[in-house]
């Protein structure tokens, strides 16, 4: 009964965003000035493949259940149920015709920091842009350069499966304008390069906050808990809180964290479990300091 | 909830009739998979160099994974998925996840047959071992 009228109130306030959509003016797809991407050079392809794996692409992009080399053929395909419904992962292969082989580093920069697709539409949020957003154009350009080094799939994944009035793109417009945000979510200390490192990986390319941040009923962050839990997005269960008040790894030591994050083990030799278990995988071919830099930072965000 | 009470029903009846009642399936896999963890964790003291090489903990280490891990997938029989982390697909592929269970007490009878001889041949040993959690709780294990 209370998911029910839950999904009404959803349904009700989505509509109301729909008719906020109709203000175009406010709400159309905000590109980059085309100068934004410009002058970078040739990107630094072993960087590019490090913001790969921060950004842990493969874990939806990758074909389901791919293993070694196999991840790293970017075929899509994923269905990624929500409560909006099922969003299907893109091909984001470098292949011309299914994958992005053909975009522009503009377009590829605008699609992962503003949201919007290379024919100038809104991107589903179900695509972590709201935090990719804070990557710079520098490692953008990295990243863009490595994917292009990978191998070329010809999958064309299914449509989204999403009832209205989910489906219409341009109600995306008024979902950005509430709760889109590039700015920090949580002050830290600028004098400090380690967290500002760690609050870099955490809030940017890690993208910890789309599932250990409980949203709203629109979808968007509830702000004033940033990392502190949520239901599982993707099935049963629970994602722990994160920041220091947790019960689940607040007694734990930056040491313990970093440790958890390269092995998968925690202090009493219990191990990441879901799709926790593949971040891990892809944490762990980070830098030693990444890590530190990321328990530093888990350290100094508000306890809830 | 219909499973509990029931369950709750069978273990009354059980202490009511007077039988020893066998602990119920969730308790030993936590049991046998505890067990695992806590050899993980005195292997690893050693590899880190925070307890001292002892070829009698190593070996009793490996022993304790060795034996749970194979008595492991026997836990898990028809009505007992409920109020554990087991996920349901575990009985989806049933045999895909014993073929797990067995892969991983291979590799412990491996290192048992030729036992890593100080702390840095524990260090590689957990490097054999330690994947096997990840790569098996990634599909089989739902955190609640």
């Amino acid at each position: 009964m209370a998911r029910r009228a839950r999904k009404l109130v959803s349904t009700v306030l989505f509509l109301g965003v729909v008719v906020a959509g109709g203000a175009w003016f406010v709400t159309k797809p905000e590109r980059w000035p085309a100068a934004h991407w410009d002058g970078f050079g040739a990107p630094d392809l072993s960087h590019g493949e490090q913001v790969f794996w921060a950004g842990g692409c493969t874990s939806c992009h990758a074909a389901p259940g791919a293993e070694g080399d196999a991840k790293l053929v970017l075929s899509g395909g994923l269905p990624l149920k929500s409560p909006f419904g099922t969003f299907h992962v893109p091909n984001i292969s470098p292949d011309d015709t299914a994958g992005i082989g053909r975009w522009t580093l503009a377009q590829f920069g605008d699609a992962m920091t503003r949201g919007v697709g290379p024919d100038g539409e809104h991107l589903y949020p179900s695509f972590p842009y709201g935090s990719y957003a804070r990557l710079t154009p520098t490692h953008v350009n990295d990243l863009y350069g490595y994917i292009k080094t990978l191998p070329k799939s010809p999958n064309v994944a299914p449509p989204h499966d999403l009832p209205f009035p989910y489906d219409i793109r341009a109600s995306l417009g008024g979902w950005k304008l509430l709760f889109y945000s590039d700015k920090p979510r949580v002050p830290v200390d600028p004098a400090n390069a380690k967290l500002v490192r760690g609050q870099y990986l955490v809030e940017g390319p890690g993208h910890c906050g789309e599932c250990h941040t409980p949203r709203n009923a629109l979808g968007g962050f509830r702000t004033d808990l940033w990392l502190a839990g949520a239901p599982n997005p993707d099935g049963e269960g629970q994602i722990p809180n994160i920041t220091p008040g947790s019960k689940a790894i607040g007694a734990w030591s930056e040491a313990d964290i970093a440790t958890y994050l390269e092995t998968g083990f925690t202090p009493d030799f219990d191990s990441a479990g879901g799709s926790m278990a593949e971040v891990v995988q892809n944490i762990a071919k980070l830098p030693a300091a990444d890590r530190d830099a990321i328990a530093a930072y888990l350290k100094a965000v508000p306890a809830r | 909830m219909k499973l509990r009470t029931l369950f709750l029903a069978a273990a009354l009846a059980g202490l009511a009739a007077g039988a020893v009642t066998a602990a119920e399936p969730q308790e030993v896999r936590e049991g046998l998979m505890k067990k695992i963890g806590g050899s993980m964790g005195a292997l690893s003291a050693i590899a880190k160099g925070q307890k001292p090489y002892d070829a009698e903990v190593v070996k009793a280490s490996l022993t304790a994974i060795s034996t749970s891990i194979k008595a492991f997938p026997d836990q898990f029989p028809a009505g007992s998925e409920a109020n554990s982390e087991a996920s349901p697909k575990i009985w989806e592929n049933k045999a895909d996840f014993d073929a797990k269970a067995a892969s991983l007490g291979a590799d412990a009878d491996t290192l048992l047959a030729q036992l890593p001889a100080d702390p840095a041949g524990v260090g590689a040993a957990l490097g054999k071992l330690g994947p096997h959690c990840g790569d098996c709780h990634q599909v089989y294990r739902v955190k609640k």
